[in-house]
């Protein structure tokens, strides 16, 4: 069972659907239960880090991931929840996020001609280490994906990028630890090369 | 490096494509689903779905294209037309939407803009602006799908409608608009000088020099076109190969 996390953030009907195709037993849940009982966790969102911290803690879910993943569990973040996988964000002061992933949530800095969301198709650079990994099995360096975000995500162990993007300068695009993985882009909002990557997450 | 984006618009009334100029003479143009579809095989960035659905109490057709089309197709998608607050905000993005285009609301009590902004995500918010040329260098915004002129200088609301949480400005000539004689280049360039925030052009959209021109001349993040495609002068996969050339970056 995979399960993508509903803390009311976003959109997850598309998450839901693009699974969907590659795995039959999919739910969207807010459940602690559900999220103890999954084989592969999903958490998805757009919106704001704290905002989804606060919602996330409420909901009392910060335990039951964090288990999940030490469980070792292959758990994908998407967007925003790549970013809550990291100790702290800069957006709305600094807010302390699952802290699975050291480092930090910046900004985009202002410069002339960048405009702010970071909105539209860019490439990825694959970290070389990283090709061979099933979950990125078929996803070729310089594939095309579908990004929409203001903030990046930089982690104090560079070892964790598992691939790059250009945008007024390289930022980490993805990452993997263990059985961590995270996009800043949407893969379920990327055709082709997207849902290849969903569906070689569902294979792991 | 980021590419330009190419994002055909549907103009859907009571659940079916239709297309005519400036809103007269509707002519049925298919199933949204279906043409939806279509532009992502072909390799649209995006698609715009524009509801111009007049009876209220048929907007759910909406709801349920927006859905079917979500279930279906990979790629961002935007829907607008007749949004007045944050409920249906609410209710098009649970229905499968990735963003939602604000017009006549947000002229009307542009805090809608912020409050949206503040709950959903700026990344979701597209504030849409019908422009028209008043005097040499300046631009009215319209309502109520351009009928409606409001005496708002266009350059100023748009910097406004930024600071209050717009994540991108779809942005139409209601000059240009259904004559197929290209962009209006210069208020295109306007609007992406003094905004931050991705601009996408819209209105008038003939040919491939226009779109070209768009970006190089325009300085637009993404350029939207409709008739074009819907009556297939021409097929996404030409105007990209068009751009390349030129050395556009777009997405192959």
């Amino acid at each position: 069972m995979i399960v993508i996390i509903d803390y009311g953030m976003g959109n997850l009907r598309s998450v839901q659907k693009a699974f969907e195709r590659f795995c039959s037993n999919v739910i969207v849940s807010r459940s602690a239960k559900d999220i103890q009982k999954a084989d592969k966790i999903v958490l998805p969102g757009v919106g704001a880090f704290k905002v989804a911290m606060d919602e996330l803690e409420k909901r009392d879910l910060v335990g039951p991931i964090k288990d999940s993943i030490k469980n070792g569990r292959p758990f994908l973040g998407i967007c925003l929840g790549l970013q809550l996988l990291f100790s702290e964000s800069e957006e709305g002061g600094k807010i302390k996020g699952l802290d699975i992933i050291k480092g930090k949530v910046k900004r985009f800095r202002e410069q002339r001609g960048l405009k702010i969301p970071h909105m539209g198709w860019n490439n990825i650079k694959l970290n070389a280490k990283c090709s061979r990994l099933k979950a990125m099995n078929e996803i070729k360096s310089g594939s095309y994906m579908y990004f929409v975000h203001s903030y990046y995500a930089a982690p104090k162990d560079k070892k964790v990028i598992l691939c790059e993007t250009d945008y007024g300068g390289n930022f980490t695009s993805g990452i993997h630890k263990d059985n961590v993985y995270g996009f800043q882009f949407h893969p379920e909002k990327s055709q082709g090369a997207g849902l290849k990557i969903i569906e070689n997450f569902v294979d792991l | 490096m980021l590419t330009k984006r190419i994002i055909p618009c549907l103009d859907v009334k009571n659940g079916r494509v239709v297309k005519g100029v400036k809103f007269l003479n509707l002519r049925d143009a298919g199933d949204p689903v279906e043409v939806a579809q279509l532009y992502d095989k072909e390799g649209a960035d995006e698609i715009i779905f524009l509801d111009i659905t007049a009876s209220f109490e048929k907007r759910n057709i909406m709801l349920d294209v927006v859905k079917r089309t979500a279930e279906t197709v990979f790629m961002p998608l935007t829907v607008g037309g007749g949004i007045r607050n944050l409920e249906d905000i609410r209710q098009l993005l649970k229905a499968g939407a990735d963003k939602v285009s604000i017009n006549t609301a947000a002229v009307k009590d542009v805090r809608l803009v912020k409050k949206a902004s503040e709950k959903f995500g700026s990344q979701c918010i597209v504030v849409a602006i019908d422009a028209k040329r008043s005097e040499k260098g300046k631009w009215e915004v319209y309502i109520h799908g351009g009928r409606t002129s409001t005496g708002i200088d266009a350059i100023e609301w748009g910097k406004k409608v930024e600071k209050m949480g717009a994540g991108e400005i779809l942005l139409t000539s209601m000059d240009m608009d259904g004559t197929k004689d290209g962009y209006d280049i210069e208020l295109t360039r306007k609007f992406s000088e003094s905004l931050n925030i991705p601009i996408i052009a819209s209105g008038g959209a003939g040919n491939l020099e226009h779109i070209y021109n768009a970006f190089t001349k325009g300085k637009a993040d993404a350029a939207l076109a409709a008739s074009i495609f819907h009556y297939k002068e021409y097929s996404i996969i030409e105007v990209k190969e068009y751009l390349k050339e030129r050395k556009v970056r777009v997405r192959a």
